[in-house]
């Protein structure tokens, strides 16, 4: 792993030199050219750069932002309320719709949750495929970052190479378990399908391609001169308030906050597993990047260790096949690829859950743009929301 | 990897109780396991982890500043929470977050009990960075009743209190921006209590702004 802190790229902010913007100094007086009254754009909620139906009203002074207010729930359709008139096990596809990018660590984080109140544990077996799965869905979310937040700035190469290249993982998916995108790829109590002949020789072989095509997009952007000015000291939010704001995720671990789920509360078998959390240092839009960047690294790392680890045995721990978890209340978390997607079930006993809670990382973390945007330009808005990495069907479920 | 072994790995997991004795006659297992299947259904319903009282120190010190304001400090599946009086939640959770470092408020939601006097949990999950461990602090309040808000203890209970608000209609004092946030403004009705139908909608919103009959 690179050594972000050596890392000459990363100026303090404020400091002049390469990467320093100079057009912040001007905003930050508190005096405008002219005598302009307060501006009100809509923004959203058809606009392409909000990745969905995001509806932003900001306020403006000239172009600086004086002030932003998300209006959500466009895409609102009552996930929750739909679980509680539903069986637990019909309810697991349902969660596949929320992070729709990132469907299959949406479906981990629910089974692992029931699975918790049902106190069974998945095989070790089906948390090995468990893993891959997940991770490889966190390096596909990833690409679907990188590249429409590369687009949204301007660069339109890496768009195509993302898809490229996710393509393969979605492959991958397809013939595990017959879907791309909404997989349904796990059950409560393990897996039901069994890995397909060659599943590991595919993983294998996505991760060798994989890492000199990173290396690809870190040509096209890393160093890339219009990349840099347009990210670097962009939407900067330091520690504390990524604590206050609730936000987790790679915009925590930017800031500089060592802080990973699969490492804290490890979950499945990730105890298991050699791998690092990468972190940032000005926790701007630039170290995001690189922290989104390395994970996928990490995430490779895992895939080659999981597979060559994958043990023998059932994919499917004893469950009853009318599901009736005993009475009781339990709050399962895991890492997700946008930060941390919590559960929040109450059982009463009978065969529908009584209440399910989604803690969704795009809702948290969206309220964190408000913060970041202040001070800054129109197009820096573009920028901040990308670097987010939010997604609709999750912010509004 | 090969079908096969995992077809013999499979069956193999039922199997190990039964394998101490391999020599009895097959015959006997299935007529053994079918009413072992029976007899053990009847206790399988009430048992289940029951919740463990929780002890330590800072429970402790609650109980002995608080006395009965402190109504239950358990653990359940090794998640510890405390069920605290809807007057004193405020000040428990300012003192989490500033004497117990809870620095990280999670989530902040609600249930609904219709056929309890005091009808709603608030239920406010805490974690704590430094010690890493996690904490629910539950309430209860009745239907009518106010909470006082968080957002001053953490800014991210902004969203969170907009929502319990506009799923179920629970106002918290002191927020600086209540409304709602999922739903339209002028929405009636709190879809996440248990006495809102699933297909129930505002009719006259859709019909008065989406201009059609029906939403359904």
């Amino acid at each position: 792993m690179k050594d972000l802190e050596t890392d000459y790229r990363h100026a303090k902010p404020g400091q002049s030199g390469p990467g320093a913007v100079d057009y912040l100094d001007l905003d930050t007086k508190d005096q405008t050219f002219l005598d302009t009254t307060e501006l009100v754009l809509n923004m959203g909620p058809q606009h392409p750069s909000t990745h969905g139906v995001l509806r932003v009203i900001l306020k403006l002074d000239g172009e600086k932002v004086l002030g932003t207010e998300c209006v959500i729930g466009y895409l609102h359709r009552g996930v929750e309320k739909i679980a509680e008139n539903r069986t637990y096990a019909m309810f697991n596809p349902y969660v596949d719709r929320m992070d729709y990018v990132a469907a299959v660590s949406n479906g981990l984080g629910y089974c692992e949750a029931v699975e918790k109140l049902q106190n069974v544990e998945a095989p070790p077996r089906a948390q090995y495929i468990r893993v891959i799965l997940t991770e490889l869905c966190r390096i596909a979310s990833h690409q679907v970052w990188l590249g429409t937040h590369a687009l949204d700035i301007g660069a339109l190469t890496p768009l195509f190479y993302c898809f490229r290249d996710r393509e393969e993982i979605l492959k991958i998916f397809e013939k595990y378990c017959g879907a791309r995108l909404t997989t349904h790829a796990f059950r409560i109590g393990g897996c039901i399908y069994e890995t397909y002949d060659g599943f590991e020789q595919d993983c294998l072989k996505f991760c060798d391609a994989f890492l000199p095509k990173l290396d690809e997009y870190e040509e096209l952007l890393t160093t890339n001169r219009i990349w840099v000015r347009r990210t670097k000291g962009v939407g900067i939010l330091n520690p504390e308030d990524c604590i206050a704001l609730g936000v987790t995720g790679p915009v925590l671990r930017a800031a500089g906050v060592k802080w990973d789920l699969r490492k804290a509360q490890p979950y499945e078998c990730y105890k298991n597993f050699d791998f690092e959390i990468p972190t940032g240092v000005n926790g701007d839009t630039y170290d995001r990047y690189l922290v989104r960047i390395e994970e996928m690294r990490q995430s490779v790392r895992i895939i080659r260790q999981a597979v060559e680890g994958l043990p023998q045995g059932p994919i499917m721990a004893k469950i009853p096949k009318v599901l009736k978890p005993p009475v009781g209340e339990v709050y399962h978390s895991i890492e997700a690829p946008k930060g941390e997607l919590g559960y929040f079930i109450v059982s009463d006993g009978s065969l529908q859950p009584y209440r399910v809670r989604v803690r969704p990382p795009s809702f948290v973390n969206l309220q964190a743009l408000d913060k970041m945007v202040r001070g800054l330009l129109v197009a820096d808005v573009v920028a901040v929301i990308g670097t987010l990495d939010i997604v609709l069907g999750e912010v509004d479920r | 990897m090969a079908k096969p072994e995992v077809a013999t790995a499979r069956p193999a997991d039922p199997a190990k109780p039964a394998a101490p004795a391999p020599g009895e006659k097959p015959a006997a297992t299935p007529a053994a396991a079918k009413p072992a299947a029976t007899a053990a259904k009847p206790p399988a319903k009430p048992e289940g982890p029951k919740p463990e009282p929780w002890d330590s120190e800072l429970v402790r010190s609650l109980r002995s500043q608080y006395g009965s304001g402190i109504r239950e400090a358990s653990t359940y599946v090794g998640q510890k929470y405390l069920v605290v009086d809807s007057s004193i939640v405020y000040e428990i959770l300012l003192r989490m977050r500033n004497d117990q470092l809870f620095d990280y408020c999670v989530d902040i939601t609600s249930v609904h009990y219709p056929k309890r006097e005091a009808q709603f949990d608030i239920i406010y999950i805490l974690y704590s960075f430094k010690h890493n461990e996690r904490v629910r602090i539950k309430t209860q309040i009745k239907d009518g009743e106010t909470l006082r808000s968080a957002v001053g203890i953490w800014e991210t209970a902004n969203w969170l209190e907009r929502e319990v608000f506009d799923m179920f209609g629970i106002s918290f004092d002191g927020h600086p921006d209540l409304k709602r946030i999922l739903l339209p403004d002028g929405w009636k009705g709190y879809p996440l209590r248990k006495d809102y139908p699933i297909l129930q909608q505002d009719q006259e919103w859709v019909q008065i702004n989406l201009g059609i009959e029906s939403g359904q």
